[in-house]
């Protein structure tokens, strides 16, 4: 029991800590087409993205095969249900990835620009299904004992939208913030500009999520139910007014911070409304899938809590080291060495 | 078709997809951080240059690996989700062991030797790339610990109709994982070993940076034999184990239909899985077969008739791909011995020079070969005797998993195109001129 629930928030973690790096990168990348002016800005916000976005892709390979390790039966329904929504979200990563590698290697302009657009959508593209896929999870699904009902088209709800806009919004946000830090000049105006002017949509988005939320889902019942829960949002709004508050002061490195945090409370935001629920059922909570119902056996989760309790610290303790390491501006040197 | 047959092409074609790119990363990132080193040790630019040159290689070739793999992860739900809840508590966690303990290293790790030259001393650039090659081998680990369960599943209990982990250490040390990661990982090595070997090949039949690719080419040889050599012997044992556990498999392999003592082994052999006979058998060696599989020429091999049809694995494919990849390992045995005569005239050896660069996909065949035989030979069971393939598959339309499989070859197909045309063109360029390299 104890295990099932440790398991259920460790699971709403790695979701979060991916969203809350590769988040960053889905941002710069839709981005990418706007925002830069020409090839050598291109580089530039690619090599501010350079060192880091491989190593923060694999928290989702890390969440994806945890919830495959720890809650098998939630892997199998969960996938096998929106089967089309995850190849679309696979195949645009596969695009952004060899784009990403691809792209300078030769000094062709259409070269170059067809490969713009493959990071183009293979950032935007996730960064809305994955909003859309979480926010139907909020909602949940048309599942019963004969499996899943619904369609592709079913998940564009307005609800599951409102979900993708928000990711969207806060990754734009987020990618916007890591440029001011690794930026300089008028690309950085630009940046901060930008960060700037899209901080209100991005609120405005999120306040009609939380109302919405109401009446689409019924997250806010763990809420009523023990209302100290409500210091989250709290936390997750002074997040939000931190951002802004350290990017007026040209205090980048908080400001993406703040960002940083505001989306792990996002994320958290919908995992505790939901527990212990990993996969509602919008026809009758007897299908829904839950933490209980849906996990390994004790010893599996005894075996992978130890696992991840030393093997995660130690990678957050070596990311962060190469965050440091790079810290600086991207350089003249960067530019050449990859990108 | 039903959606058994379509998922099982799908997942064949991301696996092998997949691994046209593995094997180099696991045999190229070795050679490389060797080369690292030997820069950090005598200071001669030469191999910095190697370093940088077969990096840049590396690096689209790494990226490939990288995106293919990421749809396997989530495959197994997507596709086989009753296979998945099945086997969620152990083949799962080996997964999710494989990301956390390597992959994640690995991943972290690419970015800070691309961009780190300057950030990092010399030592620790090196370093880093030794930690990149070790992390990626870890990987293969895991991940061959996982279908090393699915060949040859122990440590567990069915309890609530799921294969329930009960020995996590039985798992961890399965004999039949263990040599398949030896024999896969040294099959990888040799990939790399032909792949620079072939591209140097090129360059030295051009006449072009001659000083350069003979040593790189030299720095490949040794690696190659060595690892031909132990991919043939742990291949060996490989297949001796195989006979105990998988008999079926096995007897496929050599398509060998009656249970019988002292068994010659047949140069020439076309299977008629039909009549369950072969076709023809020609150019004996007897007692090899019985000896190869019990140490003893006399020795007992069980033969396909022994077992239900429905339990049996496809012959001809089976069989023909064993063959395959053992012709292949004794060729890339030999080939090396004679490199090993040649090497101190390889600029002067056009002929040896050319069969080498015509050589390069030969090890990619021998690769692919391999999980053929593993794959296809352990049908018709997903997870050996306990669970068909046909019971595994998604409950889903069969039309979506056409459509995907439509777009896995397309974008695969398109891109692998892409990927191999980027780096056969900047295999071409070569390396940057000398002073260059340095900053």
């Amino acid at each position: 029991m104890e295990l099932q629930i440790t398991w259920f928030f460790l699971w709403g973690l790695l979701w979060a800590v991916f969203f809350m790096t590769d988040g960053f990168d889905f941002g710069i990348g839709t981005l990418l087409p706007f925002m830069a002016k020409n090839d050598k800005e291109k580089r530039t916000m690619i090599a501010a993205m350079g060192p880091f976005w491989d190593g923060n892709e694999v928290w989702l390979i890390a969440a994806g095969g945890v919830t495959f390790a720890a809650f098998p039966i939630l892997y199998a329904t969960m996938f096998s249900s929106l089967y089309a929504a995850l190849m679309l979200i696979l195949f645009a990563l596969i695009l952004r990835g060899v784009a990403m590698e691809f792209r300078s290697k030769v000094e062709n302009d259409s070269w170059r620009g067809i490969w713009d657009m493959c990071i183009f959508i293979g950032s935007a593209a996730p960064a809305v299904l994955f909003g859309v896929a979480f926010a139907n999870i909020f909602k949940g699904f048309p599942i019963d004992a004969n499996g899943y009902h619904g369609t592709l088209l079913g998940l564009l709800n307005g609800y599951g939208l409102l979900g993708g806009i928000l990711f969207l919004f806060l990754f734009l946000e987020h990618g916007a913030l890591w440029l001011c830090i690794k930026t300089e000049g008028e690309l950085q105006a630009r940046a901060y500009r930008f960060a700037n002017g899209v901080w209100w949509v991005m609120l405005t988005v999120a306040l009609l999520f939380l109302i919405a939320t109401k009446y689409e889902t019924r997250l806010y019942d763990n809420y009523y139910a023990n209302p100290v829960l409500f210091l989250l949002l709290i936390v997750n709004v002074a997040a939000f007014v931190q951002t802004k508050f350290f990017l007026m002061k040209k205090a980048y490195f908080t400001a993406w911070f703040s960002s940083a945090l505001a989306i792990v409370c996002c994320i958290f935001f919908g995992i505790i409304g939901l527990f212990p629920t990993v996969f509602p059922s919008s026809i009758d909570d007897a299908y829904s899938l839950t933490a209980f119902n849906s996990s390994s056996s004790p010893l599996t989760l005894k075996i992978m809590l130890a696992v991840v309790l030393i093997f995660v610290p130690l990678v957050i303790a070596y990311q962060t080291w190469a965050y440091f390491l790079f810290k600086d501006k991207v350089s003249k040197e960067d530019l050449e060495e990859a990108y | 078709m039903d959606v058994v047959l379509l998922s099982r092409l799908q997942f064949a074609a991301a696996t092998m997809f997949h691994f046209l790119f593995v094997p180099l990363t696991l045999g190229l990132s070795v050679l490389i951080a060797y080369m690292e080193t030997r820069y950090v040790q005598t200071e001669d630019e030469t191999y910095l240059r190697m370093t940088k040159f077969w990096g840049k290689l590396f690096l689209i070739n790494f990226a490939l690996g990288v995106v293919t793999g990421i749809t396997l992860e989530f495959q197994f739900g997507t596709n086989w989700s009753r296979y998945s809840e099945f086997v969620g508590d152990i083949f799962g966690s080996l997964l999710a062991i494989e990301a956390t303990t390597s992959f994640f290293l690995e991943s972290t790790l690419i970015g800070v030797w691309v961009f780190g030259w300057k950030k990092l001393s010399k030592k620790a650039h090196a370093a880093c790339m030794w930690l990149i090659a070790i992390a990626g081998n870890l990987s293969a680990v895991w991940i061959l610990i996982a279908n090393g369960w699915m060949q040859h599943p122990v440590g567990f209990d069915i309890r609530n109709g799921r294969a329930e982990l009960v020995d996590f250490r039985a798992v961890v040390t399965n004999s039949f994982a263990w040599l398949e990661f030896l024999h896969v990982v040294a099959g990888a090595f040799v990939l790399g070993a032909f792949f620079v070997m072939g591209i140097s090949a090129w360059h030295l039949l051009k006449k072009q940076n001659t000083d350069f690719f003979t040593r790189s080419f030299r720095i490949a040889l040794p690696f190659g034999l060595a690892a031909a050599l132990f991919v043939s012997v742990v291949g060996d044992f490989h297949g001796a184990h195989v006979a105990e556990v998988q008999p079926e498999k096995l007897a496929a392999m050599e398509a060998h239909w009656e249970t019988k003592t002292n068994v010659p082994f047949y140069l020439l052999v076309v299977p008629d899985e039909k009549n369950e006979t072969n076709l023809l058998e020609m150019i004996e060696i007897p007692g090899l077969l019985s000896f190869l599989v019990t140490g003893d020429v006399n020795g007992e091999v069980r033969g396909l008739k022994e077992f239900p049809k429905e339990d049996r694995p496809p012959v001809l494919i089976t069989f023909t791909a064993f063959r395959i990849m053992v012709a292949l390992g004794t060729y890339f045995i030999i080939i090396t011995l004679i490199g090993l005569f040649l090497r101190k005239n390889l600029a002067d050896s056009p002929i040896y020079l050319q069969v080498m660069l015509c050589s390069i996909p030969l090890p990619y065949i021998a690769n692919l070969a391999g999980w053929i035989v593993a794959e296809v030979g352990r049908q018709p069971w997903i997870v050996y005797k306990i669970m068909r393939t046909a019971d595994a598959a998604s409950p889903i339309a069969a039309s979506q998993v056409g459509i995907s499989l439509v777009a896995f070859i397309l974008v695969y197909g398109l891109l692998g195109a892409v990927g191999f045309w980027l780096i056969a063109r900047n295999a071409a360029k070569g390396p940057e001129t000398a002073n260059l390299a340095v900053n």
